[in-house]
Formats: C-alpha cells, structure tokens, sequence
C-alpha cells in the first residue's frame, strides 16, 4: 500500500474506532443491525435529545458503521454488516497469534525436557 | 486442538482463550518461569523470540526481541504485575519498546492474566487478554502482522481442516 492509501485507511480506521467508543452508539449500532430504524424511533429509545441522538447517528454514519436514507419526511438508519465485521476479524485476527502460541506449547510438552536449559 | 474455547468480547476488547495441555500443571507453568522455553513458544518460528531479561516475578520487567527472516529486531517487553505461584496464576502488561528496551508510550499496552489448573494429571489453561482501545488493538494487530503470525496462522488453520 503507497503511503496515501496507508493513510486514508488509518483514517478510516480511527472514525470507526471512535464511534464505537461510546456505549450508546454502540447501542443504537446493534438496533440498526438488526434492521432499518428512523431516526425519530432511535431517539424515542433514549433518554436524550432528538438532537444528541441525531449527533450519534452522524457519528456512525461518517465511521461507514451506518448508512441512511431517506423515506419522504423520514430518516432511515441500518447498519453496514461488512463495516461491522471488520471490527470482529480483528479479534479474529488476535485469536490467530494465541492459536499459534498456544499450538507451540502443545509441541513443546510433546518434547523431552533439556536439562541443559 | 489444545484450544477449547475461546469467547470475544467486541465492547470489552478482550480475548480469552482456553486451552487443555497433555501435561501436568508444573510443567505448563516452567515454560513461563523459564526464558529458554518461553522464547520457544512466543514467537512464530520466522520471527523467533529472543528473551534478554525475564524473571516471574511481581515488579520485574522482562525483555524480548523478535528477530524476522531479514534480520530485523522487533523487541517487547513484559512488566509482570502479580504472580500466584501456588494459585499458577500471572498478570503482566506486554508492550512495545525500543532496542534499548525503553517502553513505547505510543504503542498499545494490553493487560493480560494467564490461569493454570490441573485436572487429572492434565492442565487447563485460561489465556485473558484486553486491550484499552481498538485503535490499540489495531496497532497490536500491525505489529502481529510484521511479526509475520500469518503465515503461522495458515498452517494452523490448514492442520484444523485436514
């Protein structure tokens, strides 16, 4: 990757990482994943402002968690599956390196002991 | 496969593991206390582990380095926070660090707890880690890709499907 590439997806990176900091945009995530919400659903499910709500979603929507549309006077939020994903293959990925550890201590055990070390 | 479970946990940014070893409890333990042995595991036989320092106890900070097929030196370290040697239960913080072994502030440090428990002559291992951010755990991520673990993971991801 040139080094312009690098960038635009560390950027990328750092919005998601930042909308996901936050418990209720978390939140209002898992509700949008499960299918199409309004807007004016998603604040009524808050003990906050339209507005503040509205800031979430904004928030969301700039990480590329979010999509919306809009339905007449309505907005409609969901959320971007593939973007989401990307999250849990980090995890992934993490497991991948312990597996690896974890396997080199199955072959170790498997070995007699060296009494020189 | 030694691996038994493993859980993820998105909101907490943790990792835990368990794994189920052929081999009594005592002898899972001595590869942590004893550099020779941990180097053998840490690290993915292309990026081999080298420990400087190391010493299981609390307050002791140990020093490795990976070296790649190159030559490179990647080095980390671990600062042990608490050890239970009766309990076979450590703590430490694994961070990044310089080649002098001084710790990078702008890398990631993750907290992590290792628990062993012997049932029947065998050990059951409990691997927990967590990350403060996911920007964190992205760097760790970068580095593990440097560290060239995916190749490691092929292998392994070939052997569970064989």
């Amino acid at each position: 990757m040139d080094n312009e590439a690098n960038q635009q997806a560390e950027d990328a990176a750092d919005a998601m990482f930042h909308a996901l900091a936050d418990r209720t945009r978390r939140d209002i995530l898992r509700r949008v994943l499960t299918g199409e919400h309004s807007v004016s659903t998603l604040a009524a499910s808050y003990d906050m402002s339209f507005a503040a709500v509205q800031k979430h979603v904004a928030v969301l929507e700039r990480s590329g968690l979010l999509v919306k549309r809009r339905s007449g006077r309505e907005q409609l939020a969901s959320g971007d599956l593939e973007a989401v994903r990307s999250v849990r293959s980090m995890l992934l990925e993490l497991e991948d390196i312990w597996r690896g550890r974890i396997s080199r201590i199955d072959e170790l055990i498997g070995m007699p002991v060296d009494p020189n070390t | 496969m030694p691996v038994t479970n493993v859980s993820h946990d998105l909101d907490a940014l943790t990792l835990i593991i368990q794994a189920e070893f052929a081999a009594p409890v005592e002898r899972i333990w001595g590869i942590y206390a004893d550099a020779r042995q941990l180097e053998k595991v840490w690290g993915p036989p292309t990026y081999p582990a080298t420990f400087v320092d190391h010493e299981l106890t609390p307050g002791a900070k140990c020093n490795y380095f990976m070296t790649s097929p190159e030559g490179e030196k990647f080095a980390g370290y671990w600062l042990i926070t608490d050890v239970d040697e009766p309990g076979k239960t450590f703590s430490f913080d694994d961070g990044f660090c310089d080649l002098d072994f001084v710790p990078n502030p702008d890398m990631p440090v993750s907290k992590n707890v290792f628990t062993f428990t012997e049932v029947d002559g065998t050990t059951k291992a409990t691997y927990h880690g967590t990350y403060a951010s996911a920007e964190g755990l992205q760097q760790v991520l970068d580095m593990g890709v440097v560290e060239g673990a995916s190749s490691a993971i092929n292998q392994i991801d070939a052997l569970i499907a064989a």
